[in-house]
């Protein structure tokens, strides 16, 4: 363990905690830590392991499965664009493509400033407003390609990163 | 026992409420072809959907395997629309299968083989894109091949039952899910105790042993002077290999087998066995004497020794200090044995051939060799043997009995031969403590109380006025609770007796396969009974010897006489103990 500090891992643990009382833990034990950290590495999984009884490969197969989950430090600002049915018909590719154009990143890429990361995402649910894009929460509603250098402009201006 | 009436093939049959449509139909004379299934659901995820059948009233076609039964339930197993389905279902695993077959050494005995010759799946139907491969051939036990899963997942579940493990899983989605340790690392880099129980349960070469017959062949070749051994398990199971009934023991063709494959010596491991007992057991009473580390805890099992190491680092003092035996056998080929014949070590090459994969790496281990030269060369699991016999053409069933090379480790006993099933370290151990404490044999000789199959025994015993406590544990799920236990401090036992494998050495990973599909002319129940059976050729030959404690040995006796001085001497300890040492389990 000797990645994380020790102020790391009992946070790790005090998560663990939380859920001791769930049959099935692992789920929000992960969302949590996942939200906390932005990602989820091995040296932690370890941790949950030990806490949890649960197998370390076990772990990793829940973060490895569930696109939410990430092995790998996200950026400040994590594009998530809807790759789902009523998006991709409303034009999503081209939407996403731009913002990788813009950032230089393919999907699920972060940049080397640690600003952006890009996700396609499985549906939102948010048909509706196709195509969809969120930013750390922040839905934007039928997104059109000429928006996009807007949007980036947008939060390079209020900075962070590396 | 609650029952339902059920129909198969329009055929009134009663069967036991709460078994799957493929339970029972064993029962009523009916092999539905599956695949992922294992053993009272170990592993029913019916993933594969080789076991279709219809059922009326249901909507589609159903597996077998995860079903089951109803009142009334009325099954048509033969349709052609079942049939037809259960043919897709395996031409789609064979669709992103490595079919290099001939090059597999599974072949022949490859469930995935075995469902595609039933089902009728002939043909590449289906072709496509494969799934991403990864080769792992790192450590000296196993070989993970992931061309060849089919993702039945019955390995993840072995681990995590056997072991509370669970050092495999299932990781990434959809079509590039494979299963793996984590991070797709090699078993090398995991805390794996290359037990071998995934091996046991792959239906398919995915996971296989890594085997070893090459640098067997290389040393006959080279004219080496090539000693073999024989682990008491492998006389229990290698007969299987060739059609014999399950727990035939076939030591005395076993023996003429290896003296016709061009061995130059052949000795039965239970001679080192022995020596084990006369050293572990010297080992236990200083122990108790002096006030030592207790309980004691026997270190035969490289398994249960890889899991120590990785998980109990602060417990290792409790670990017996001896070799396992074919390491000490070893030791002692090449230097009693090599000085008493005149035969320079270096040109010795030992062969173990054991129910074990964990064996193979064991062998490598730095403290498993005296000034520069390895205990043991090589080491071949039961099922590499029967290939070597196969290769060689001889007719197994039809050799005679011989017997093993007698001149300095020939003698055994009945002590040795049932270290091969859990609780046989612990009797044998006690017979001759019980000698040592008391001045005379146990009259009963055998020690009730330690054998069967439970996965934790225990037994309390006054011997002259000492009172000896016992334990057994079998499967690190079970010998997690006894370490915990004495983690805490509240163990109450002298001496363990722990080894990785359920059921001791008689399943082993290396052992041969058992499958009710390639064994017709066992009983339905074959998959629940085998390691009983095997258990007994063990027990009926320890019954059959006039020599049944370790301290008998007359060559054992010869042996401290001539060589050794006596137990635990600084000699012995030169050549026949080791150390551990506390490893990380995901190295960076």
């Amino acid at each position: 363990m000797a990645h994380i500090s020790d102020a790391g891992v009992t946070k790790i643990c005090e998560i663990c905690d939380r859920y001791a009382n769930e049959k099935t833990p692992l789920m929000m034990i992960l969302s949590d830590i996942q939200n906390e950290y932005g990602y989820i590495p091995l040296d932690v999984q370890q941790i949950v392991s030990e806490k949890t009884g649960i197998s370390v490969a076990e772990i990793y197969g829940v973060v490895t499965f569930y696109s939410f989950f990430s092995l790998e430090p996200k950026g400040k600002y994590v594009i998530g664009c809807c790759m789902g049915t009523a998006c991709y018909v409303k034009g999503a590719q081209l939407v996403m493509d731009k913002f990788s154009e813009i950032l230089g990143i393919a999907p699920g890429e972060t940049t080397a400033d640690g600003m952006f990361t890009i996700d396609a995402l499985r549906c939102i649910g948010a048909c509706g407003i196709a195509p969809a894009v969120t930013i750390n929460g922040k839905v934007y509603p039928k997104l059109s390609v000429d928006q996009v250098p807007g949007i980036v402009a947008e939060y390079k201006a209020l900075g962070g990163g590396n | 026992m609650a029952t339902v009436n059920i129909k198969i093939e329009g055929v009134s049959y009663q069967v036991e409420e709460g078994l799957t449509i493929l339970e029972a139909a064993k029962k009523c004379g009916y092999e539905i072809p599956s695949l992922c299934a294992f053993n009272h659901g170990e592993c029913s995820n019916g993933s594969c959907r080789v076991c279709l059948v219809e059922v009326a009233g249901a909507r589609g076609l159903v597996a077998s395997c995860v079903y089951p039964v109803n009142e009334g339930m009325e099954i048509r197993i033969s349709t052609p629309q079942a049939s037809e389905a259960r043919r897709a279902s395996v031409e789609l695993l064979l669709s992103n299968h490595n079919q290099n077959c001939q090059q597999c050494d599974k072949n022949g005995q490859c469930e995935l083989l075995h469902v595609a010759s039933v089902t009728g799946a002939r043909e590449g139907r289906y072709q496509g894109v494969k799934t991403p491969v990864t080769l792992d051939e790192l450590t000296p036990s196993i070989v993970r091949d992931t061309s060849k899963c089919i993702l039945c997942g019955r390995c993840v579940q072995r681990c995590q039952n056997a072991h509370g493990m669970g050092i495999l899983g299932f990781e990434n989605r959809g079509f590039k899910t494979i299963v793996a340790p984590a991070e797709n690392r090699s078993m090398k880099d995991s805390p794996c105790i290359l037990c071998g129980q995934c091996v046991s349960v792959c239906p398919t070469g995915a996971l296989m042993e890594k085997s070893e017959i090459a640098k067997v062949d290389a040393a006959m070749k080279a004219g080496k002077h090539v000693v073999v051994q024989t682990a008491p398990a492998v006389r229990a199971a290698l007969g299987e290999e060739f059609g014999m009934p399950v727990g035939t023991a076939v030591t005395g063709k076993m023996v003429a087998a290896l003296k016709r494959l061009g061995f130059d010596k052949v000795y039965d491991t239970n001679f080192a066995a022995d020596l084990t007992i006369m050293e572990e057991g010297t080992e236990l009473l200083g122990r108790i004497k002096n006030g030592g580390v207790l309980p004691m805890i026997t270190s035969c099992s490289p398994g249960w020794i890889n899991y120590a190491e990785y998980n109990y680092g602060d417990l290792l003092p409790h670990l017996s200090s001896c070799k396992s035996p074919h390491q000490m056998q070893g030791a002692i080929i090449k230097s009693y044995y090599a000085k008493k014949n005149g035969i320079d070590p270096k040109d010795i090459f030992v062969v173990s051939i054991m129910p074990c994969t964990a064996k193979k790496d064991e062998k490598e281990r730095e403290q498993m060799q005296v000034d520069g030269i390895k205990d043991v060369d090589a080491v071949l699991t039961t099922r590499e043997l029967a290939r070597m016999i196969k290769r060689a053409g001889i007719l197994f069933t039809r050799l005679p009995d011989e017997e093993f090379d007698q001149d300095l480790m020939g003698d055994y006993t009945g002590a040795g031969v049932i270290f091969g099933v859990t609780g046989g370290v612990m009797e044998a151990a006690l017979r001759t403590v019980y000698f040592v404490l008391t001045g005379k044999e146990h009259d009963a000789i055998k020690f009730e109380a330690v054998r069967g199959f439970d996965g934790i025994r225990e037994a309390s015993l006054d011997i002259n006025g000492t009172t000896v406590n016992v334990a057994i544990a079998h499967g690190m799920k079970n010998a997690k609770v006894l370490l915990d236990d004495i983690r805490a401090g509240k163990s109450k036992y002298h001496f363990i007796e722990i080894m990785g494998c359920p059921g001791g050495c008689i399943a082993g990973g290396g052992q041969p396969i058992v499958r009710s599909c390639f064994l017709p002319n066992e009983a339905d129940d074959i998959m629940d009974t085998y390691k009983e059976k095997r258990a007994n050729a063990l027990y009926s030959e320890d019954e059959r010897l006039t020599l049944r404690q370790s301290h008998n040995n007359p060559q054992i006796k010869q042996l401290y006489d001539e060589f050794l001085g006596e137990p635990n001497s600084h000699k012995a300890h030169e050549l026949l103990h080791t150390t551990y040492s506390a490893r990380v389990g995901f190295n960076d």
